[in-house]
């Protein structure tokens, strides 16, 4: 029937006709403006404003530039929780995404400040240091998500992990039946291969993409591509699971290393938020 | 010579074991004939344990429990297949060791069933019809009542052994065959859709050969034909071309190759080569059809009877695919043999809701006979035929000045008027100027036929009544009327035009391109017009999408795309030069050709509309230039772009209005659009990431493009999918009855049949105490050991986020901006992209 004018006609229109654009250039760089603002008062107000005696987190900008780094610091560890509350609303992940990282960069400007540069050996100075380990994190998170999705893409093709999977799993039946006629060693070199769960080595070889140990880098080598024509059929077979491997090899490298920063930017927000409670608590209980 | 029956009932489905049912109940002399040696074959034929549903849920099924205790018949509700055949046939008193024993109580009726009989031919005159078996019997009715359906006779293989009991027409559940030698007949979507569930799951254990009588797959879908070529070469079954059966044998068949004759061990082999409609029976009979058209159902009268007096016609072979219909038909029927007289239909109750809005409270029948004589396209319908159309329509009454609907609002169906007029505003940017459309005539046919949104705001002039038709409702009726048919085309024609070139114009003005104007059908990828060609005709796309190209095979460069509503070919005319550009169509389409002559001389008398054309014609002159030119500096980003657009088309672009696209160099493989996606749906996600093909780091994943004119949308029993407010293509959860017609009309494969998972612990929980799954589509055996196993299986897709502020999930959750939803018309430009996307 008659379809009221108050559908969503208008947004969606603009959102059909929107760009590909990454989260980096969000907005042409709207994020990147206002941490750089924010950069730049902060600094211009270390510079103007006399701190008595020295600069220092306890005076008044000291208090003012913690505030904001504060605020930010929880507001940016939120990311976590927006990423995963699917809500209704006009909010976008990348925009998040976008101010997440160059309001991030800022607080290396914010944080240093409000310090004063004041280091010591004191839970103030944990807070920075770990503070500073999650933003280091964090820029080679950027630096992955730059460049590494169009290796991801370029490596995997029309091809899903499951695909890989299955082209190994297939790979495995048909070397099943052509290893029956090889004698003892041949067919003790492919046992071996079909016994090998592909995602047999740990971290580091998923890190680095080295596999020593790999059975089917040893079978290829100890079954001779010129011999019966069982062993030319089990050495095609073996060539195409050691491409395939490779693949999958690769899909898991780069997977892991677009993950791997995370595994220290997690732990080191938690950590940060803890020592950030102990600092604020210690400072206002000295006061 | 067998007695005279009263009536003879053949096809033992819903329709004719409900008539059985009803004539045995009034001890009617009759005989139920079935073909199988078991009742309601395509319910039999259904996948094990499939659960059946009964829609529409408002319809009374006066089968069982109408007038209480009078005529109390056949029990139908949903539930398994097991669970219905098994009522059914105790009903009939069938015992069949197949299906379990239904254990509860239900009716006795004395039904003289014959089943194993199959009917050859049928002879004779109403009170003397001679019906002859198969077996050589004959049987004599006063009355035939058919109710065959419409799944037809299998057609067998023409070779020695067609009578193999291993040879079987169709495959219940790939899982109920391991470990067997399986040869698949029949390179249709059955046949391969059959070898690759028997062949992908390699914990079956079976070995698949398809044979092949030709090398290509021409009357598949292209993703089966490429999924089963694809299966063959990584070695889960084996396709054998130019082969053809020879002989079938006890556990092998003979076939025929290139090279001579080889034996190939079976087990099972399944024909799928298609059946005999059952129309050269049914017309040998002396019934007539509403058409030629394959899809025709026979003529007939309010009460079911054909052209040839005392046969009857119910069922799905009626136009009635749905059980309920199917057996309150069955009802109808008998009663109207035994009275004389017609009953009340079933629907009438429905009819008094689709009426009940419309002002006077009048009658069904007082409505059915108004719109039947003003509506103009109405004229030449049955009652019965009225009857159903309105079924699926919504009447409404409009005071004056009141919307009817709003430009660019989404609609495919049509609009008749049975009362008043109506004032179409035709200048969006002045409401004030509009064009008039009377009593009898209809509007919004342009929607229909292109299924894009509303072309301009619709009022009604006066106290205006209306009745909308929904698409398939309209063509339904095209389909069955060619008066219909000639008038809808003329009218959207006409409109076409005036709506293309701009106010001003009468249809006086436009009379003689009218006139000379022919639809034509074009296929995908056919050209239009080919350049470097002298031909001077214009064409508006009428239905789908055209693209635009130059050059030829490697150096070919896209240009554009012309969208439905559009024109093209005005370069030609007017320059009178050989065409610029080569227009095939991106998609199966329609265009009106106009004569170029009929165009200038228009053009000569209107210097307003030819102002029009010429800024549009340099407008696009100067885009094609743009893009040539830069073919000559920076060539390697041009051929990325007619490389894309090519790949975009073949990915179903070219019909999409809304379509997801996610560009690989942003891509981190997170999944978050998956998880969005269920976490918006009650905890299913409606697209795949992964799958779906890639080109240049462009990825289109499996998910819904809402086309222009769904293919999904074709042939949903209970009319479960529509085209939503936002212009989604949405599945109705509740009336769909799981068929699965949709996921199999489905081209792209984004229609999964799922049960509703069950709810999953709070996020906050699941961060907090790690209970559940957490975000995202929960595992499949997470679901299937928290849910309940009777929730039966429905259709999920896409529905672009309806009703959800904000926009699609997929989109607002994509962490770094790869996922974007856009439409073709805007996206397939040169700027959007060969766009520099990355920071």
């Amino acid at each position: 029937m008659a379809t009221a004018a108050d559908n969503r006609f208008r947004e969606d229109e603009k959102r059909r006709d929107a760009d590909h654009i990454s989260f980096l250039k969000h907005r042409g760089f709207r994020w990147l403006w206002m941490a750089l603002l924010l950069c730049a008062f902060s600094i211009i107000g270390y510079a103007l404003i006399d701190q008595e005696p020295r600069p220092n987190g306890g005076s008044w900008y000291g208090y003012t530039l913690g505030t904001v780094g504060l605020l930010l610091i929880v507001w940016l560890s939120m990311l976590g929780i927006r990423k995963r509350r699917i809500s209704e609303g006009a909010w976008s992940l990348k925009a998040w995404t976008s101010a997440h990282v160059y309001l991030g960069l800022a607080l290396i400007v914010v944080g240093t400040l409000h310090t004063g540069f004041q280091i010591g050996w004191n839970v103030h100075t944990l807070a920075y240091v770990l503070m500073l380990i999650v933003i280091i994190s964090g820029i080679y998170g950027v630096y992955a998500y730059a460049a590494l999705p169009k290796e991801l893409s370029a490596n995997r093709g029309d091809k899903t992990g499951g695909d890989m999977l299955d082209t190994i799993a297939d790979i495995d039946r048909k070397l099943e039946s052509a290893a029956q006629p090889l004698g003892r060693a041949g067919s003790d070199l492919v046992i071996g291969v079909l016994e090998q769960d592909v995602f047999y080595a740990g971290a580091f070889s998923r890190l680095t993409g080295s596999y020593p140990g790999c059975a089917t880098k040893r079978a290829l080598a100890g079954i001779p591509a010129t011999g019966s024509d069982a062993e030319i059929r089990v050495h095609e077979l073996l060539t195409a699971r050691a491409e395939q491997l490779a693949q999958i090899r690769r899909h898991l490298r780069i997977k892991a290393m677009l993950e791997i920063w995370l595994f220290i930017h997690i732990p080191a927000t938690i950590a940060l938020l803890a020592a950030l409670l102990a600092h604020v608590i210690s400072v206002f209980y000295y006061w | 010579m067998s007695d005279l029956f009263k009536v003879a009932i053949i096809g033992s489905g819903p329709a004719g074991m409900s008539a059985a049912g009803q004539a045995a109940k009034r001890e009617m002399s009759h005989i139920l004939l079935e073909k199988t040696d078991h009742l309601s074959d395509t319910i039999f034929k259904y996948q094990k344990g499939k659960h059946v549903m009964a829609t529409p849920s408002d319809l009374a099924l006066r089968a069982g429990g109408y007038e209480e205790g009078v005529h109390q018949g056949m029990e139908f509700e949903e539930g398994t297949r097991e669970r219905i055949l098994g009522i059914w046939n105790k009903h009939c008193r069938i015992e069949d060791e197949r299906m379990p024993t239904y254990e509860g109580e239900v009716q006795d009726f004395d039904i003289n069933t014959r089943l194993n009989a199959e009917v050859v031919s049928v002879e004779g005159e109403k009170g003397n019809f001679s019906i002859k078996l198969k077996d050589g019997d004959t049987i004599r009715a006063e009355t035939i009542v058919l109710a065959i359906g419409t799944q037809g006779n299998p057609n067998l293989l023409r070779c020695p052994g067609a009578d193999h009991p291993m040879i079987t027409p169709q495959l219940d559940d790939p899982e109920d065959h391991i470990d067997k030698h399986v040869i698949v007949v029949g390179t249709g979507d059955a046949g391969i859709e059959n070898a690759l569930g028997l062949a992908t799951d390699p914990a079956l254990g079976n070995t698949v050969t398809v044979l092949n009588r030709g090398t290509d797959f021409a009357k598949a879908k292209i993703k089966n034909a490429t999924d089963l070529t694809s299966a063959d070469e990584e070695g889960f079954l084996n396709i054998s071309y130019r082969t053809s059966p020879a002989e079938v044998r006890d556990g092998e068949m003979v076939v025929e190759t290139e090279t001579g004759q080889e034996i190939i061990p079976c087990d099972m082999i399944i024909t799928r080569i298609g059946s005999q409609p059952p129309r050269k029976f049914i017309e040998a009979m002396g019934i007539e059809f509403t058409s030629e058209d394959r899809s025709a159902f026979p003529k007939l009268s309010p009460e079911f009877e054909t052209t040839k007096a005392g046969v009857f016609v119910i069922g799905a072979l009626a136009g009635y695919p749905l059980i309920k219909h199917c057996m309150n038909q069955g009802y109808d029927v008998i009663e109207f043999l035994a009275t004389g007289e017609a009953v009340k239909p079933a629907d009438e109750p429905l009819l008094e809701k689709v009426f009940e809005n419309l002002p006077g409270g009048k009658s069904v029948d007082y409505w059915l006979e108004l719109y039947r004589t003003n509506v103009d396209i109405f004229a030449g319908l049955s009652t019965l035929q009225m009857r159903e159309l309105m079924l699926d329509s919504i009447c409404t009454a409009f005071a004056p000045g009141e919307v009817i609907f709003r430009r660019d609002a989404p609609g495919s169906s049509l609009f008749a008027i049975a009362q008043g007029s109506v004032a179409v505003e035709v200048n969006p940017n002045d409401p004030s100027i509009t064009v008039p459309i009377g009593q009898g005539s209809i509007f919004g046919e342009v929607g229909l036929v292109s299924g894009r949104r509303r072309g301009a705001t619709i009022r009604a002039a006066e106290d205006t009544v209306v009745v909308e038709l929904s698409r398939k409702a309209a063509l339904k009726l095209i389909g069955s009327s060619p008066e219909a048919d000639e008038a809808v085309k003329r009218i959207s024609i006409e409109r076409q035009i005036l709506q293309l070139f701009g106010s001003g114009l009468t249809p006086e003005d436009i009379k003689p391109l009218t006139d000379s104007a022919v639809v034509e059908e074009i296929s995908a990828g056919k050209v239009v017009i080919q350049e470097g060609a002298d031909d001077k005709d214009l064409f508006i796309v009428r239905l789908g999408s055209m693209r635009v190209e130059k050059g030829e095979g490697e150096r070919q460069t896209f240009l554009g795309l012309i969208p439905a509503g559009n024109f093209f070919g005005e370069m030609g005319i007017i320059d009178g030069l050989p065409r610029m550009s080569t227009v095939r169509a991106a998609v199966k389409s329609e265009v009106i050709r106009l004569p170029g002559e009929g165009f200038l001389d228009l053009l000569a008398q209107k210097p307003q509309l030819r102002e029009r054309a010429l800024q549009i014609m340099d407008d696009r002159r100067r885009s094609n230039e743009e893009i040539e030119s830069r073919q000559d500096k920076d060539g390697g980003k041009v051929d990325n772009f007619s490389g894309l657009a090519s790949f975009l088309f073949d990915e179903g672009m070219g019909e999409a209005t809304d379509a997801l696209l996610i560009d690989e160099r942003l891509c981190i493989g997170c999944d978050n659009c998956e998880k969005a996606c269920a976490d918006s749906h009650d905890g299913l996600s409606r697209l795949d990431r992964e799958t779906g093909k890639t080109f240049a780091y462009l990825h289109v994943p499996i998910s819904c493009r809402h086309c222009e004119h769904p293919h999904c949308m074709t042939d949903c029993p209970p009319n479960a999918i529509q085209r939503g407010a936002d212009g989604e293509v949405n599945i109705n959860r509740e009336t769909c009855i799981g068929c699965g017609n949709c996921k199999s009309n489905c081209p792209y494969g984004v229609i999964n049949m799922e049960p509703v998972p069950p709810e999953k612990p709070s996020l906050l929980s699941w961060m907090m105490f790690g209970s559940g799954p957490g975000p995202g589509e929960a595992p499949y055996s997470w679901r299937k050991e928290n849910s309940d196993p009777g929730v039966a299986k429905k259709a999920v897709k896409c529905d672009m986020c309806a009703g959800i502020e904000g926009g699609p999930s997929c989109v607002r959750a994509c962490p770094t901006g790869a996922a974007i939803r856009v439409s073709p018309d805007k996206f397939l430009t040169f700027a959007k992209m060969t766009e520099d996307v990355e920071g």
